[in-house]
């Protein structure tokens, strides 16, 4: 199964690195991964992707609880939640192609964000799902580079992960 | 808090560090100078209250921290310094990391502005540590370091113990740049709360599930060591008449003279502890972590048992075997919850199905009782050490190495009480015991101490013997000299055919005269009847250091020992029998 973590964390070197060296160290999967600080520069959030059944989610969420940095944190996927990821895709378009680009990044509601003679860059933003449809949607196109923002998350509602 | 009218101290940041140490109560630090801790040696040198420690090699600076820890319950404190200062103490974290014992280790390091230039002497000890500490640290600006100092002695004690290194730039010392120096008396981590007391819901329904059961067993572990409950332990195993079995690192926890006392369980633990786990119907495992040394295979473990699983570490449980009643907490204020709700509710036990299985168990006890064969030509390792019992009464400190000396060790001195067994439970460091001795005697001088090692693993930490001169040690190490990496050896006899690769130490040194070249004095022991005579001469010598260098039968098996892959209960009990 797949789960949506979200890690409040001291915003103090190091902490990444445990965070990250906990998963290598345990086998544990990470799909995706993203930091960032949050109104409160003293913490960060992490948002982490990663699978495996209940027993290895349970043991992630212990094991990232006991390191020292870690103030709180909660498996969003257990309740009702949204998820974003933004992707920018680069691809090569010949003139008769890009009527065709420009409708199925409209289709996803995709802008296109940078233009030159040969290229379009578009970026989409949603589930991680729709990034991977948007990508087989694109069958034909020769993409150059796609570069993914990895997932954040957010419960839905009055339920919040703040200190 | 300073007083108003009393300036603070100026001090520089090495001073403080030293100073931080004394006011945590720090009496020895156990360490080896070098380039980026040459600022704190000044700074040590120039006070009397904190006293070093110069060992040999950080390996066993470590090792003597540990052990300090483990006979004390407060963390030993070990000083580095950068590069192979701090790397040759990687082996001493780990092993105590993985047995869980508290331990502060600060570890010099190149200058700020240098990190990152593969600098002289520069490892990345951070990095280099982050897996196998509770918890590291590095200091940014020289002033935090009372603070700092503080937070990783709050870390490396508390909650579920651990070692914790704190890594100081060599320009965080320096002499001339001084600043006010207040030592914190509490400190609060917005990120960490260790106190755990357990869920009184939870203790409710153990203690009701444990008046119900017919066939219970207490499977105590080394967390009841660290957390001081044996007190409350064995008081709550004598009212609800459960029989104890303790881990490895558990032995001493509960009084291995007591009727109730089924012995250690586990690979080499005893056929009645093994039985009574396998066909219990409740466990209740207080402070032990179903390792695989002790599970056998997960898969066909205990069939029947409801589990009932107290421990600081909630990720210590349902990690391996799942818990059916888990409590989180310290383990000694949940034994006092359980003890106050049984004083309340009179809950009544089943008599007559207690009554059946402690038959059961006398009949189990009779099977193997810790019998072993006996030899015209050779000494057995097992004798020694019920001879070593017998000569310190039951009452000394004994570190072990790793090995099948170490099983010997765990097996046949019966510990009566906690915190007398030191032995590397987790990582399983040879070259342990004897730096751990060394530490205990340091701080218990009056105490006998025993280092029983093997003459494999003695000699990965032997240039000790030069510390244990310095400062008059006077250990009594037992070599039991099998001439072989003996637990290697018995894994070759049983899966390889008795093929010895590189199990038998060719070349072994003269301990006698060796222990005599470092100043100590030495015994030679290779028949049966030089071994009372022997014993009665080292332990009369006070105050001397003592090699007893004592030639086992080198063809000796640990026994029981569980056959892999299968139940708890499937063993073998010698060399021709099995379960
Ligand atoms: C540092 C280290 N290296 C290797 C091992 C693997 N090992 C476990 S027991 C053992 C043999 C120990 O020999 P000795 O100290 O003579 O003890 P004996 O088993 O003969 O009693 C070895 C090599 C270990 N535990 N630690
Ligand atoms: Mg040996």
């Amino acid at each position: 199964m797949r789960h949506i973590l979200s890690v409040l964390l001291e915003n103090e070197s190091g902490a990444l690195a445990r965070v990250v060296g906990l998963f290598a160290q345990r086998g544990y999967n990470i799909d995706s991964l993203t930091v960032a600080a949050t109104e409160d520069p003293t913490i960060s959030r992490l948002t982490l992707v990663t699978r495996g059944d209940d027993q290895v989610i349970e043991q992630i969420t212990k094991q990232l609880h006991k390191l020292i940095e870690v103030v709180k944190l909660a498996d969003l996927s257990e309740s009702a939640h949204i998820e974003r990821e933004l992707m920018m895709v680069k691809v090569k378009t010949t003139a008769e192609q890009r009527e065709e680009v420009k409708r199925c990044a409209d289709i996803f509601r995709g802008q296109i964000i940078d233009i030159t003679a040969s290229t379009y860059t578009i970026q989409v933003v949603g589930t991680s799902d729709k990034l991977e449809a948007f990508i087989q949607a694109l069958n034909g196109t020769q993409i150059l580079e796609t570069v993914r923002s990895g997932v954040s998350g957010i419960s839905r509602g009055e339920r919040t992960l703040s200190l | 808090m300073t007083s108003q009218n009393t300036q603070p101290e100026l001090l520089s940041g090495g001073a403080m560090l030293i100073r931080a140490l004394a006011d945590e109560g720090v009496e020895y630090v156990y360490g080896y100078p070098g380039g980026a801790v040459l600022h704190i040696y000044d700074a040590m040198f120039q006070q009397h209250q904190v006293k070093h420690v110069l060992v040999r090699h950080e390996q066993a600076a470590t090792h003597m921290a540990d052990a300090y820890a483990r006979a004390s319950g407060k963390a030993g404190v070990v000083l580095v310094t950068s590069g192979p200062g701090a790397t040759n103490a990687v082996t001493g974290i780990a092993t105590a990391y993985m047995d869980s014992i508290p331990m502060v280790v600060i570890c010099g390091q190149v200058m700020s502005h240098l990190i990152g230039d593969d600098a002289f002497q520069e490892t990345d000890m951070l990095g280099i540590s982050r897996p196998i500490v509770k918890h590291n640290m590095s200091v940014r600006r020289p002033e935090d370091i009372p603070y700092l100092v503080k937070k990783a002695f709050y870390i490396a004690q508390s909650g579920r113990p651990g070692p914790v290194v704190l890594d100081i730039p060599k320009d965080m010392t320096i002499p001339s740049q001084k600043f006010p120096y207040d030592y914190p008396k509490d400190i609060k981590l917005r990120s960490y709360n260790p106190n755990a007391k357990g869920h009184p819901g939870q203790i409710k329904k153990a203690l009701a599930t444990l008046l119900a059961a017919k066939r219970p067993v207490l499977y105590a572990g080394g967390g009841v060591i660290l957390g001081r409950a044996s007190d409350e332990l064995t008081v709550l195993a004598r009212k609800l008449n459960l029989p104890v079995t303790n881990t490895l690192m558990g032995l001493g926890a509960y009084p291995a003279s007591d009727p109730q006392f089924i012995g250690m369980l586990g690979m080499h633990g005893t056929y009645e502890a093994n039985q009574v786990m396998h066909n219990a119907d409740v466990i209740f495992a207080v402070g032990a972590r179903f390792d695989d040394r002790v599970t056998n295979a997960t898969k066909k473990f205990c069939p029947d048992a409801t589990i009932i699983h107290i421990d600081i570490d909630p990720a210590s449980i349902s990690k391996t075997i799942n818990a059916h009643i888990p409590i989180v907490g310290l383990v000694k204020p949940v034994l006092q919850e359980m003890l106050h709700q049984l004083e309340k509710n009179k809950g009544e036990l089943d008599q007559d199905a207690l009554g059946n299985w402690w038959h059961q168990i006398q009949q189990w006890r009779e099977v193997h009782g810790g019998r072993y064969d006996t030899s015209p030509s050779h000494l057995k390792p097992q004798a020694v050490i019920e001879a070593v019992h017998r000569h310190t009464k039951g009452d000394a400190y004994v570190t072990s190495d790793v090995g099948q000396h170490q099983m010997f060790a765990a097996q046949y001195y019966k510990f009566d009480k906690p915190n007398r067994w030191i032995n590397s439970g987790g990582l399983g460091t040879m070259g342990f015991g004897l730096p751990a001795a060394m530490g205990v005697k340091l701080h218990y001088p009056e105490a006998e101490v025993v280092c029983v090692t093997g003459e494999g693993s003695i000699q990965m930490n032997i240039q000790e013997l030069s510390t244990c001169k310095q400062y008059g040690l006077g250990v009594k190490i037992i070599n039991l000299n099998n001439g072989y990496l003996g637990m290697v050896k018995q894994w070759q006899d049983m899966n390889y055919d008795s093929r010895y690769s590189s199990s038998y130490m060719d070349s072994l040194p003269d301990f006698v005269q060796l222990a005599e070249a470092y100043g100590h004095v030495g015994i030679r022991v290779t028949k049966a009847e030089e071994l009372e005579p022997a014993l009665e001469r080292a332990f009369a010598l006070k105050d001397k250091l003592v090699f007893l260098d004592i030639h086992v039968d080198p063809t000796e098996h640990v026994y029981p020992m569980q056959i892999p892959g299968g139940a708890m209960n499937e063993m073998f009990l010698s060399k021709t029998e099995r379960t």
